[in-house]
């Protein structure tokens, strides 16, 4: 029982991980894009878009961060202090960004405007570059002693981190990019199928990057990807990536095809790199020192929170698809502004 | 051991803690107040059809929405602090703390975030039963919240329900024990109390600043202030009243803090005096320059004339929290209740007079006073925390233990971070509160924040003529004309 628990909490958490890197991806990708949209309407039009459900996505964030202070306390204990600098530029990035959403309407003149868009781009920039490298952090490793964090305070900044950094912009910058082509018609459309090209582009170059550098981070890694016969189960990873990277490529290029079809891709995109992560950690939480039976919460606790989890989940998700129903279409520029 | 400008990495922490903290809850004591304020506007607005109410609600709505927009973001820097500053304590007091805090993500955040654009921007397109219910839904949103969050706090107080094992975690063995711990009902009540006493004392002080403005012919502005003067009057002898139970709670389960707070070093056998002003003095253990009035506070706790009461003397000094951080605090907090008392006897008196706009001495001191639910609320914040030290579950964790292994100076850099940032970002969004409160609510108010609403494709003004949205929600200057006026 205290096994299936502890399994279904991993899997309950990385669901919320990825419904947050899927929605708040896209809206921390429209302040990546905003230095290509420089044009004030064009900027209004992107914040409209996501105005009313950013504080929806930006909650899994807390769900993820509460999920393993509650399931995995040990776990929480160490990655939180382990990658302390990027934890703290990433919260106080993302109040930069949050309260751009609001700020930006009241700023009374052009310079507060201007101050304001540059919050919105640098928090949702820099957040973005934070949570890649704390995922790079935890990947390469993470040197624990007895229940502590036991590493230097520079262990998270790697040339392999910064990979990942850049990576999860790229990828936020593409799904930003598809919402875009999801929620707006004409010119401002144009410009975010070419920016979708050049983030999907990059987005791939650091999927190409980070998965040939994940092997050789711990020879855990490197059996479990690259030895035989294991390889012929988990090569239909990269085989899948590629096969959505050509056809998003094309949805792309070609313009045809509903308007939806670019996110959809991009996001498979997203599971797969997840699903990829998950092939390389099980079964830690904390490689190569931690395992998810080692941190987990006692079952009181567990058990406790999932009753609760197993009702709610399914009833938030259905309102929150509910407010994205009610601001479902594309929006009107001509309407955003006055 | 390691420091940064003479202080070690402990300390600095609990400075970073109660410095995110105290400038955190200034924004949920505002929203859980004006969330049910907003809920009532909008319930009068669709009972009455007095467009007096809508124009109240869209006024208020923008300041709610800033407001609560920063209570987000400064949120997620505290779901965060517990693992980067106090792992000792995650690690230890998880299993038991983050449970509720889960169970407050799930029953609150998504709740208040999920239904709160339709609240901002949604009154036209879901119409206006839906609309209310997703304002309802805000408001519920942030009590559970609030619930929750003092559940945890309650227990970090006076925790039970536990076991411990041999990795030194707490391990829940009775959830019910755990969510209401004794003094749970009765931070609950004073916490919750507190923020609509809060609120009151923002939307009455804006009033009253719009009357003397010369704003009194505006019927918003009338509404507001009378709606808080009945609001002051109800709340703040029930807060007193509620303040004073949990004291006699606190003496029960936390003695020494209340010794702290009274000021009392020693031990009063044949009952303890009140001390109204006085220089605390720890490390000598007495109160220089003392005020007092024998006997009282004795009397106060319900212990009669002559009521033994315990004072620091009868614990190890490195069990005494800070005398005069909480001697102090609590003072500031019991005095400003008490002038919300009287603000609201002035203002019933005033009213009963016939002369509830025409005193321009009351809308001075309930300008002045605006802030004051603010000021008491960090205020009882900080008895309640510094009050239990050294222990961060009181009687079981102390502080100490609690704290991360980082260098002094990690944490010091992200405190100086954190008090840069958080002034100038929080610093500009309460400028434009401010400037949004000092604008009298228009008499040609339109729907929704000015600027900013989503509008999709197939919402033309036209359209909404032809829905009777404009004219139902008096949002244009004529039924000609389904432009916005502004």
């Amino acid at each position: 029982m205290a096994i299936d628990l502890t399994l279904a909490w991993a899997l309950l958490l990385a669901f919320a991980v990825f419904t947050y890197v899927v929605l708040d991806g896209f809206d921390l990708g429209l302040g990546i894009l905003y230095p290509f949209f420089p044009k004030k309407q064009d900027r209004d039009l992107m914040m409209n878009s996501v105005a009313p459900v950013w504080d929806g996505n930006e909650t899994w964030l807390v769900l993820g961060g509460g999920g393993l202070f509650a399931a995995f306390p040990l776990a929480y204990a160490i990655i939180l202090p382990a990658t302390y600098p990027l934890i703290i530029a990433m919260l106080l990035a993302l109040i930069f960004r949050g309260v751009a959403f609001e700020f930006r309407w009241r700023a009374g003149r052009p310079f507060s405007a201007w101050v304001w868009d540059g919050a919105f781009i640098g928090g949702s920039t820099l957040a973005a570059l934070c949570q890649g490298m704390i995922l790079g952090t935890l990947l390469q490793g993470i040197e624990v002693e007895g229940r502590a964090y036991a590493g230097g305070w520079w262990d998270w900044l790697t040339p392999f981190t910064l990979l990942c950094g850049v990576s999860v912009v790229a990828g936020y910058a593409l799904l930003g990019a598809c919402w875009l082509n999801i929620k707006t018609e004409g010119a401002i459309q144009i410009r975010a199928r070419v920016a979708a090209r050049l983030a999907g582009l990059a987005t791939v170059a650091g999927i190409v990057g980070v998965s040939a550098a994940t092997p050789f981070l711990e020879t855990a890694y490197f059996e479990r990807w690259l030895a035989w016969p294991g390889i012929l189960e988990v090569a239909i990873v990269p085989v899948l990536v590629a096969a959505l990277t050509l056809w998003l490529a094309r949805a792309l290029s070609s313009g045809k095809g509903p308007d939806w079809l670019p996110m959809l891709l991009a996001l498979g995109l997203f599971l797969l790199c997840f699903a990829g992560l998950g092939v390389s950690m099980w079964p830690y939480v904390i490689p190569p020192a931690v395992t998810l039976q080692d941190a987990a919460a006692p079952e009181s606790s567990q058990m406790f929170m999932f009753v609760g989890a197993v009702v709610l989940v399914p009833i938030i998700l259905a309102y929150t698809a509910y407010a994205y129903w009610v601001f479902r279409g594309k929006l009107d520029p001509d309407e955003g502004y006055h | 051991m390691d420091s940064f400008l003479g202080l070690d990495a402990t300390i600095l922490a609990r400075i970073q803690f109660g410095f995110t903290v105290s400038f955190h809850f200034i924004f949920p004591a505002i929203s859980i107040g004006l969330a049910s304020y907003l809920a009532v506007l909008n319930a009068l607005y669709l009972w009455k059809r007095d467009a007096t109410y809508l124009r109240l609600f869209n006024f208020w709505v923008k300041i709610f929405a800033i407001s609560f927009a920063m209570g987000v973001v400064s949120g997620i820097v505290m779901s965060y602090q517990f693992g980067t500053n106090w792992s000792g304590f995650s690690d230890k007091a998880g299993p038991v703390v983050g449970p509720l805090m889960a169970y407050e993500v799930l029953t609150a955040f998504f709740l208040e975030a999920g239904f709160l654009g339709i609240m901002l921007f949604g009154r036209r397109k879901v119409g206006p039963g839906l609309h209310m219910l997703a304002t309802l839904m805000v408001a519920v949103g942030t009590a559970i919240s609030a619930t929750w969050i003092l559940s945890v706090n309650s227990w970090m107080q006076t925790p039970q329900g536990f076991a411990m094992n041999e990795a030194g975690q707490f391990v829940p063995e009775d959830w019910w024990a755990i969510v209401f711990t004794p003094s749970f009902p009765y931070r609950l009540a004073h916490t919750l109390t507190a923020a609509y006493l809060t609120t009151a004392f923002i939307v009455g002080g804006t009033g009253a600043w719009h009357l003397l403005r010369g704003h009194g012919h505006n019927p918003g502005v009338r509404t507001m202030v009378s709606m808080a003067m009945w609001m002051i009057v109800v709340t703040a002898p029930l807060q007193v009243m509620v303040g004073h139970e949990h004291g006699l709670n606190t003496l029960e389960h936390q003695p020494v803090k209340i010794a702290a707070m009274e000021g009392h070093f020693e031990s009063h056998p044949d009952g303890a005096p009140l001390i109204l002003f006085g220089l605390p003095d720890q490390a000598a253990g007495e109160m220089r320059y003392e005020i007092s009035i024998p006997h009282l506070s004795s009397v106060i706790f319900g212990l009669g004339w002559t009521g033994a009461m315990e004072g620091l003397d009868v614990v190890p000094d490195a069990e005494e929290p800070p005398v005069a951080v909480i001697f102090w605090s609590f003072r500031v907090m019991v005095g400003l209740g008490f002038l919300m008392v009287g603000a609201g006897l002035w203002g019933l008196w005033a009213r009963w007079r016939g002369a509830l706009y025409a005193t321009p001495m009351l809308w001075r001191a309930m300008v002045a006073m605006g802030p004051s639910g603010l000021v008491a609320v960090i205020a009882g914040w900080i008895t309640t925390e510094v009050g239990r030290q050294p222990y961060v579950v009181y009687g079981q964790l102390r502080t100490a233990d609690a704290v991360s292994p980082l260098g002094a100076s990690a944490v010091g850099w992200s405190l100086v971070a954190f008090v840069v940032i958080y002034f100038t970002v929080f610093g500009a969004g309460v400028v434009y509160l401010l400037r949004l409160m000092t604008k009298p609510p228009e008499l040609n108010e339109r729907e929704g924040p000015d600027e900013g609403p989503i509008r999709t494709a197939g919402l033309t003004p036209h359209q909404m003529v032809e829905d009777g949205q404009v004219e139902d929600g008096q949002v244009g200057t004529g039924r000609g004309d389904p432009r916005p006026a502004e």
